[in-house]
């Protein structure tokens, strides 16, 4: 394996984890916060990443440049619209019910947007690369690459590791969230609206999911099961970090996508296989994932 | 677990009798009688595992190792006998979830569930990509076998194999029904109801837990091999996580509380898609969709649980 292909994996793997964390630290947030798993989630990806095609390819013609603006619309639209809608009517319905019901009523969730994502996208695979061509092409260390996937997807997701961070830990809204994860009865006590909470963390978590997509659509064909494929490879990512762990996500977004682009490279019949082996062993170890903190039973 | 009810036995004769006839009228019937047999058979299994209060979102796993071994048979050794298939699928859900079993049953709740995941994962993405052995994504295709030595017609063979079917689930139903009510059953409800007593008594819940694991894995190789046999075919979605997801949706359609909800959700959730699938062209899932939502939101014990409240009867526990 030579320099040029090392360079080019590292590359493949940076820009991939990019997108990976975007979708996986929503879920790890939503999973934190309100302790439901949402099979949903990859749905939400799916849906940002056709919006932001639909509305790339129709405001296209008219200047290139508001694709970009495209993308974040798409995003903040599909997460507030479709996770608002989903936490206020479905999910709220459950709190404090049976797990195994809580996981199947967003893998009912899954279930009808999956198939009503064929409705109204159809099964054939749609292009959309306007944003990916629009940015000049760098060199790095030789080896020529989009600036889109080397500069602006990384860029995004430290933007939005850091800005979490900065959101939870920094301000009133954020320590709000924090009590409510902590201690749900004594934050009631105080006041705050732990639904109003959990809509925020919803909606929030729901967004990244389809920010993640609309940033990917570029990227890629849209195909019926680009959803189905992410959720569990940001549940593997997020089940390594260990499950409401943001900046263990973005260490294990890493570690996965570049150990698949490596494989990519290297042994092609094994890109599938690796976020899962990886997901098995570091379970197997620390079923708590790599900087969880849990318990594995009350023993 | 309630008492056997009088409705459920009821319900029994309906399907028996619904087995054995409907055919006779509809022969489009027979393969979705037997799928949906098959499919109780697997959920069976997750009903197990419901019982000791554990989510398993990986047992499609069992059930591609089930529906694999039978078309490795056939493709590496030579079509081969239905009963030789199910030996051989039962042995590969069983020695599969044994060591599977060995680490999972550490672990409760979500963590059970994601490794279960994981684990199948796995499996999945090997089935996929090893194009080589299992022909990647088009699967393998599996030969019309024989049945305890007697070649049939196209025909006759889903005959032959529903009615195969049905004795399988039958005992399959009946020992899983003795299972839950005998010591080793009561003690497996014991780890969602209170695992610490469990461990208090002397009993070591893992060793509890891996036995129902085991079972349920046997469930879910045979139904896998019996599917593979019905639908002539083998593929890696077989072993993906949607199909993990089905089965525990039929579980929780049935009502996990019972045995027999297991081949009340597999019933209902066949029909569905069987039907919708034929009227509404692509609109199935959404359906079952919509029916499980209002499944947990009003009946969260199941069909099973309707029935026996219906009848003033004291419904059985939800999952």
């Amino acid at each position: 394996m030579n320099a040029t292909i090392a360079v080019l994996a590292a590359l493949d793997g940076i820009s991939y984890a990019a997108l990976v964390f975007l979708v996986s630290v929503g879920l790890s947030l939503i999973f934190g916060v309100m302790r439901i798993v949402n099979v949903a989630h990859g749905s939400l990806y799916a849906y940002g990443a056709y919006a932001a095609a639909t509305i790339g390819l129709a405001v296209a013609p008219i200047s290139p440049w508001l694709t970009y603006p495209g993308l974040l619309i798409a995003a903040i639209g599909v997460g507030a619209v479709i996770g608002g809608f989903l936490e206020r009517f479905l999910l709220r319905l459950v709190y404090g019910r049976d797990e195994a019901l809580q996981l199947l009523i967003t893998f009912a969730v899954f279930m009808i947007l999956d198939n009503l994502q064929r409705v109204i996208w159809g099964v054939q695979p749609i292009f959309a690369a306007v944003p990916l061509q629009l940015l000049p092409n760098i060199s790095v260390l030789g080896v020529g690459y989009t600036s889109y996937q080397t500069l602006l997807l990384p860029g995004v997701a430290i933007l939005t590791l850091v800005g979490l961070r900065y959101f939870l830990r920094r301000t009133l809204a954020g320590a709000v969230i924090l009590a409510v994860t902590e201690d749900r009865e004594a934050a009631t006590a105080i006041g705050i609206d732990p639904h109003r909470v959990f809509l925020t963390t919803f909606i929030l978590g729901a967004v990244l999911a389809a920010l993640g997509g609309a940033l990917a659509s570029p990227t890629t064909s849209l195909l019926p099961g680009i959803g189905t494929d992410m959720i569990v490879l940001s549940f593997a990512v997020a089940a390594t970090a260990g499950l409401g762990q943001i900046e263990g996500a973005a260490v294990a977004a890493l570690m996965i996508g570049l150990a698949r682009a490596l494989a990519i490279y290297t042994y092609p019949e094994f890109e599938v296989l690796v976020p899962y082996l990886i997901m098995v062993v570091v379970l197997l170890l620390r079923p708590q994932g790599l900087f969880g903190t849990a318990r594995m039973r009350r023993i | 677990m309630p008492r056997r009810l009088p409705v459920l036995v009821v319900a029994g004769i309906i399907g028996l009798a619904a087995v054995l006839l409907l055919p006779l009228l509809s022969p489009s019937l027979v393969t979705l009688l037997a799928l949906i047999l098959a499919k109780g058979i697997v959920v069976l299994g997750i009903i197990i595992l419901l019982q000791a209060g554990q989510v398993s979102f990986g047992h499609a796993m069992f059930f591609g190792a089930g529906a694999y071994a039978v078309a490795f048979y056939g493709r590496y050794v030579g079509t081969g006998d239905m009963l030789l298939y199910l030996l051989f699928g039962a042995v590969s859900g069983g020695v599969l979830g044994l060591v599977v079993g060995l680490f999972v049953v550490r672990y409760r709740e979500i963590f059970f569930g994601m490794l279960n995941l994981a684990f199948s994962m796995v499996l999945w993405s090997l089935l996929e990509k090893m194009f080589h052995y299992t022909n990647g994504a088009d699967g393998i295709r599996v030969a019309r076998p024989t049945i305890a030595g007697m070649a049939f017609t196209p025909e006759g063979f889903s005959y032959a194999l529903l009615y195969l079917t049905f004795a399988i689930a039958v005992a399959a139903l009946f020992i899983v029904q003795r299972y839950l009510e005998s010591p080793l059953g009561h003690m497996l409800r014991a780890i969602k109801s209170n695992e610490t007593r469990l461990e208090y008594l002397g009993v070591s819940a893992r060793r509890v837990l891996l036995v129902g694991y085991v079972v349920s894995a046997v469930l879910g190789g045979l139904g896998g091999s019996l599917v593979a046999a019905i639908q002539q075919i083998a593929t890696p979605e077989f072993a993906y996580w949607t199909k993990s997801g089905e089965f525990v949706f039929i579980a929780i359609l049935g009502g996990a509380g019972h045995a027999l909800g297991a081949f009340a959700g597999a019933t209902v959730f066949e029909f569905v898609r069987f039907y919708a699938s034929a009227q509404l062209a692509d609109a199935w899932q959404m359906i079952l969709g919509g029916v499980l939502i209002v499944i947990i939101l009003l009946a969260p014990a199941g069909l099973i649980g309707l029935l026996a409240r219906h009848r003033g009867a004291e419904p059985p526990r939800a999952a």
